[in-house]
């Protein structure tokens, strides 16, 4: 009769791990497999979100372009609108302008929140558990401040002004969606809500997963596993959310 | 697995002996990126729009995403056979850029006409 205990034994999963350099133990980038993963991972992030800014600039450049000067700027979907006078709004400070500051706020909580997530893995490398869940608590709260703020400048961007604009058929529109837009050619308003809202849906996946590193780190999950490695493929993606929006605040808030 | 090891002693009760953190580079480059920002927004209200500015605001733009790459994601501090697996797969999206934004012109042209 044969034993089970030995069957087991000598069943494949027993056998010691091949490290050979030419049976997959050979690490030519001297990272671990789950970097080097999300490094390519985030390659083909970046190639769709060049996808997207590429497709603004050229949807861009087929509209007209506004030729007059700041000061005499009048909303029209005739040609492509300023930024400047798109993005205005202050929250708590109703129909005054202040162009773009709203904006750089939201710049710098992101860039603040990459920061934080770098101490967080380099907490991680000192093996400081107190300080690690320190810094992801920080990054995570303004990482939820910046959405909050997305959140904020999508719904002043959809309620619109209270003029609106007049179209060519002597109807109003008041704001924007997908099908109208107070502000410029309905385009506009399109790749705005595509481009913007593809990058808060990042920040959100981000946000869910800093959520499990903090509960994971608390439980002390990578203390016992030796290392912090995880906060860190957590932080290449992090960095990655904050990179995007240093495209997209240039190409679409600045230029 | 964990390439940066921990070189400090543990505490008996498994806590490490903390290391003082090096975070001198991390605060050189948030300088650096907060200075690059303030100076787009100073150049946003201070000079016409044109091709030059825009020029400016796109270098500048690569000049903060270095930073964020280099240092932040710590691509500076790896291989160079990763280093060029990322950024020349990233260099092909330059042409991308071009060619679509030289169509758009041209749609746009057949569409209004020269003067556009």
């Amino acid at each position: 009769m044969a034993n089970p205990t030995t069957t087991l034994t000598n069943s494949a999963s027993y056998e010691a791990p091949r490290s050979g350099t030419w049976d997959g133990g050979n690490e030519p980038f001297k990272v671990s497999y789950g970097k080097l993963m999300m490094w390519f991972f985030l390659l083909s992030d970046a190639f769709t979100f060049a996808a997207f800014l590429t497709t603004y600039g050229m949807v861009r450049h087929r509209h007209l372009a506004y030729t007059g000067t700041a000061a005499d700027f009048k909303f029209s979907s005739a040609y492509w609108p300023i930024p400047e006078k798109v993005f205005n709004a202050f929250p708590g400070l109703h129909g005054m302008d202040i162009p773009l500051a709203f904006v750089a706020l939201m710049t710098m909580i992101l860039i603040v929140s990459s920061v934080t997530m770098v101490l967080a893995v380099e907490a991680g490398h000192r093996m400081d558990k107190d300080d690690v869940q320190k810094w992801l608590l920080w990054t995570l709260l303004f990482g939820a401040m910046f959405l909050g703020c997305q959140a904020w400048e999508w719904t002043h961007f959809i309620t619109g002004s209270e003029h609106g604009l007049k179209m060519a058929d002597g109807s109003m529109v008041y704001g924007a969606n997908l099908q109208v837009n107070e502000y410029g050619p309905v385009l506009f308003a399109d790749l705005f809500f595509f481009i913007t809202g593809f990058h808060g849906t990042h920040v959100f996946s981000g946000l869910c997963l800093l959520t499990y590193a903090f509960i994971a780190t608390t439980n002390g999950t990578f203390h016992k596993r030796g290392h912090y490695e995880m906060i860190e493929k957590i932080g290449l993606y992090w960095h990655f959310v904050d990179l995007v929006w240093v495209f997209v605040f240039t190409f679409f808030y600045l230029i | 697995m964990a390439h940066h090891a921990p070189e400090h002693e543990y505490t008996a009760d498994g806590h490490a002996v903390h290391g003082k953190a090096n975070v001198k580079p991390i605060l050189k480059a948030l300088a650096w990126i907060v200075g690059i920002t303030a100076f787009e927004f100073l150049l946003a209200f201070t000079m016409p729009a044109s091709t030059l500015r825009n020029s400016i605001f796109i270098v500048l733009t690569i000049f903060k995403a270095f930073f964020i790459v280099a240092e932040f994601m710590h691509l500076r501090h790896e291989t160079k056979g990763l280093i060029w697996s990322i950024l020349v797969p990233m260099a092909l999206l330059v042409w991308l850029l071009v060619a679509l934004i030289t169509e758009g012109s041209a749609v746009g042209e057949a569409i209004f006409g020269a003067a556009h």
